[in-house]
């Protein structure tokens, strides 16, 4: 409705800048909450406890229970009477079955698991909605699918569980990270002692109680809370037949170790530091959101982020100016807002070493750029972040720093950027833009890394495996070889 | 005065829609001591024709769709198969056997289905791999679906004998023209009305009742079908059937199980497809 007679003087300068769109949150957290232990939440033995926040308000969320060396006992010992009582000898079809419940339940109730995702973690909604959560139930969905195939999985090897499987996962990808253990682990027959982050141990908690909603056996899952010393206490549990950790290679070497000689199997997913490899024949243009999203998808935080940028020299000039424009654009600010694609980072710790590897790069010699950016006043923040004139032996070009931080550095040949790419004691992934097929698939034979993306990045898929060369660790999550460290008789 | 109650009108499955024969015809359907239970649709030649155009239609969507969004269909079809598990039963029952009996065929199909629907994301990975070639080649093999396949269900069992020919087929991406048992065709019927609300789309599945020995001979010489499970049909027609299918090389699968109860196997889905190979130079 117009009214010529007023003229249109109270209008602001128009402003181009987004609406927020935040998404509601329609989730219930538990003020208080015990230890998921024989398909019940139960007071743990420690009665210690410790708060879960919200990393972008600094808000606390709920009171999480501390679990002890007692309170792992009695999570392991009540895995190990599951698996002998009811899901080792379990006909496959029918573990089948209720990994198909899983998945299908864990699609419903979806939103309500983002929500809380994001809320407990910091990562953008709309990653959560449409990355973690989706791939988590398509992973329990195609491990379900292989609980009553496994002879065909391996054809002569007489595939058998291995009985209990202590699993201890990051704060990244809490929920995908769960299914990845989880699913391939029931699949194959174990049972599961599981501990989440203790910044993100909420929407572990919720699929427990899921799981009892799917009639899921008492303890073939449990799901014990905690911080380091719970998770040292699972993996050295003399009753725990296989090991599977992701996180740091730092705690995974401790792991290895402490381990030794006690027969149990073990996956270690570690760091990785990968190489993302741009030729002078690349479309500059996807191969800028590639790099975008392989360096800022979910803040960073991601073990195979692709945090060295090898750009053939030819172009580094045009492809830092494109990748500054870009970079100009990113919305950083509250999670739950669908337009937000930098959330907040997961805790202060995290954030205290992104600040202490940058001040560093810059000590070094290392060039900071960073687009103008408005950072929230509460919560864990830090804006996303080009390092220029790089050098190989520098600490950003070493390091892992698992934030929202990329190091540029350049190749002039092929062999230059393997020879680079390939100087990392990491071996986890690796990417490479170029449009002649024959060079990609040169490349992909001789970079050292599990997973190798050409013209795309951060790709993932319940039937591809995952995992690392050299000390981004061993074995493989994802397909069917996901199983194999799930089965004895197999190796 | 007790309620009357209403009767279904048992047809054909056609491109997703359920007409009744072009033909005008129906066959009785009976119970073991001879007793006319209903009426089905007596599927003629040309309804067999609009059950290939259908199916062929349908293929490249099919087959198009992921892997995975294939493997959730198929799952789907489960779950309507659980929630009419009552309705299989009566109807499986009509042969005499007792309840417990038609429970556990509906049971070990129900299973099956939901066996096939795991493989939808995995054949490929027990079927397919790496070539180490000896020379500077990316060489991968990987199977695809043969297009269109014609399947004679078996006579008996009624529905695990058509779940266990039906679903290797479809789990590639082939879409299927069925002739369904001709003793007992009413379990197949109401399969297909949990197809239809089981998010399989129109033109995957085409189902015909009524004679195979009728209606055979033109699946088998039909030019736009790919491939042929004839391993459920009467003996006696396998071999014209096997030769008519020379007209344009169809697959055909002509094994009979030894028990229809154990015939699950991703080797039957390999017999619907096709393995490509690809080559790709290596080199910088």
């Amino acid at each position: 409705m117009s009214d010529e007679t007023t003229p249109a003087t109270t209008i602001d300068p128009l402003d181009w800048d987004y609406a927020p769109s935040v998404e509601s949150t329609p989730v219930d957290i538990p003020a208080e909450q015990g230890l998921w232990i024989g398909g019940e939440m139960v007071a743990p033995v420690s009665d210690a406890g410790f708060d879960s926040i919200n990393p972008a308000t600094e808000e606390t969320l709920g009171v999480l229970a501390e679990a002890d060396e007692a309170d792992v006992d009695r999570a392991v010992g009540v895995a190990r009477d599951a698996y002998d009582d009811v899901w080792g000898s379990m006909p496959g079809k029918e573990r089948s079955k209720y990994l198909f419940r899983l998945a299908r339940l864990l699609q419903e109730r979806a939103r309500e698991f983002a929500v809380l995702e994001t809320l407990d973690g910091g990562k953008p909604i709309r990653e959560a909605r449409d990355f973690d959560l989706p791939m988590a139930a398509a992973h329990f969905f195609y491990y379900a699918g292989w609980a009553d195939k496994l002879d065909y999985a391996f054809p002569g090897a007489d595939p058998k569980p291995l009985g209990v499987a202590g699993q201890v996962i990051p704060w990244n990808f809490p929920m995908l990270m769960l299914a990845w253990k989880v699913a391939p682990a029931l699949a194959a027959g174990n049972t599961v002692v599981l501990k989440p982050a203790e910044t993100t141990s909420l929407t572990a908690l919720e699929f427990a109680r899921l799981s009892a909603e799917a009639g899921l056996p008492e303890g073939v899952l449990n799901v014990i809370t905690g911080a380091g010393a719970t998770g040292a206490a699972l993996v050295t549990h003399d009753d725990v037949d296989k090991v599977a950790f992701t996180g740091s290679t730092a705690v995974g070497k401790r792991i290895q170790e402490a381990i030794a000689g006690t027969g149990k199997r073990v996956t270690l997913e570690l760091g990785g530091k990968a190489a993302h490899i741009v030729f002078d024949d690349a479309p500059l243009d996807q191969a800028i959101e590639g790099v975008v999203n392989g360096i800022f998808f979910n803040q960073g935080h991601v073990c195979c982020a692709g945090s060295r940028l090898l750009v053939q020299e030819s172009i580094h000039d045009v492809f830092v100016e494109k990748l500054k424009e870009r970079l100009e654009l990113l919305r950083v600010g509250n999670p739950l807002d669908k337009n937000t694609d930098i959330g907040a980072i997961n805790s202060a710790a995290q954030l205290d070493r992104i600040k202490a590897l940058v001040a560093e790069g810059e000590t070094a010699g290392g060039e900071r750029w960073q687009p103008a950016c408005d950072l929230p006043e509460q919560g864990f923040w830090f804006p996303p972040t080009l390092f220029l004139g790089v050098a190989q032996s520098h600490r950003i070009a070493q390091e892992e720093i698992f934030g929202p931080v990329l190091s540029i550095m350049t190749f002039r040949t092929p062999e230059e950027a393997i020879e680079k790419a390939n100087n990392t004691p990491y071996g986890l992934s690796a990417g490479v833009w170029t449009n002649k097929g024959s060079r990609i698939l040169w490349m992909a034979d001789r970079l050292e890394a599990g997973v190798v993306w050409a013209n795309t990045y951060n790709q993932f898929d319940p039937a591809s495996p995952f995992g690392g060369y050299k000390e981004s660790g061993f074995g493989r999550e994802g397909g069917r070889h996901g199983l194999l460290p799930y089965l004895g008789g197999v190796a | 005065m007790s309620r009357l109650d209403v009767r279904k009108t048992y047809k054909l499955y056609i491109g997703g829609a359920f007409p009744r024969s072009e033909s005008g015809r129906v066959l009785p359907a009976t119970d073991a001591d001879g007793e006319v239970l209903a009426r089905v649709a007596h599927g003629s030649r040309k309804d067999l024709r609009d059950a290939v155009v259908a199916a062929r239609g349908a293929q490249s969507g099919w087959a198009g769709r992921t892997a995975y969004n294939r493997g959730q269909v198929l799952y789907r079809i489960a779950e309507m198969v659980e929630d009419r598990r009552g309705t299989f039963v009566e109807q499986l029952g009509a042969d005499g056997r007792d309840e417990a009996d038609a429970e556990a065929e509906v049971d070990a199909s129900i299973d099956r289905i939901v066996w096939y629907a795991g493989w939808a994301d995995k054949f490929a990975q027990v079927l397919g791999n790496l070539n180490p070639v000896a020379g500077p080649y990316f060489n991968i093999s990987a199977p695809e679906a043969s297009g269109v396949v014609g399947v004679v269900a078996p006579g008996e069992p009624p529905l695990l004998g058509l779940v266990s020919t039906l679903l290797p087929v479809l789990v590639p991406g082939n879409t299927a023209v069925v002739v369904a048992s001709e003793r007992w065709p009413l379990t197949a019927v109401t399969f297909t009305e949990a197809l239809a609300t089981a998010d399989v789309p129109g033109g995957v599945v085409n189902l015909l009742t009524g004679q195979p020995a009728e209606l055979l001979p033109f699946l088998a010489s039909h030019m736009d079908v790919n491939g042929l499970d004839i391993s459920g049909a009467d003996p006696g027609l396998v071999t014209a059937a096997q030769q008519a299918a020379a007209g344009n090389v169809k697959r055909v699968l002509a094994d009979p199980p030894d028990h229809w109860a154990t015939a699950e196997s991703p080797y039957r889905i390999a017999q619907f497809t096709e393995t490509k190979t690809v080559w790709h130079p290596k080199g910088k």
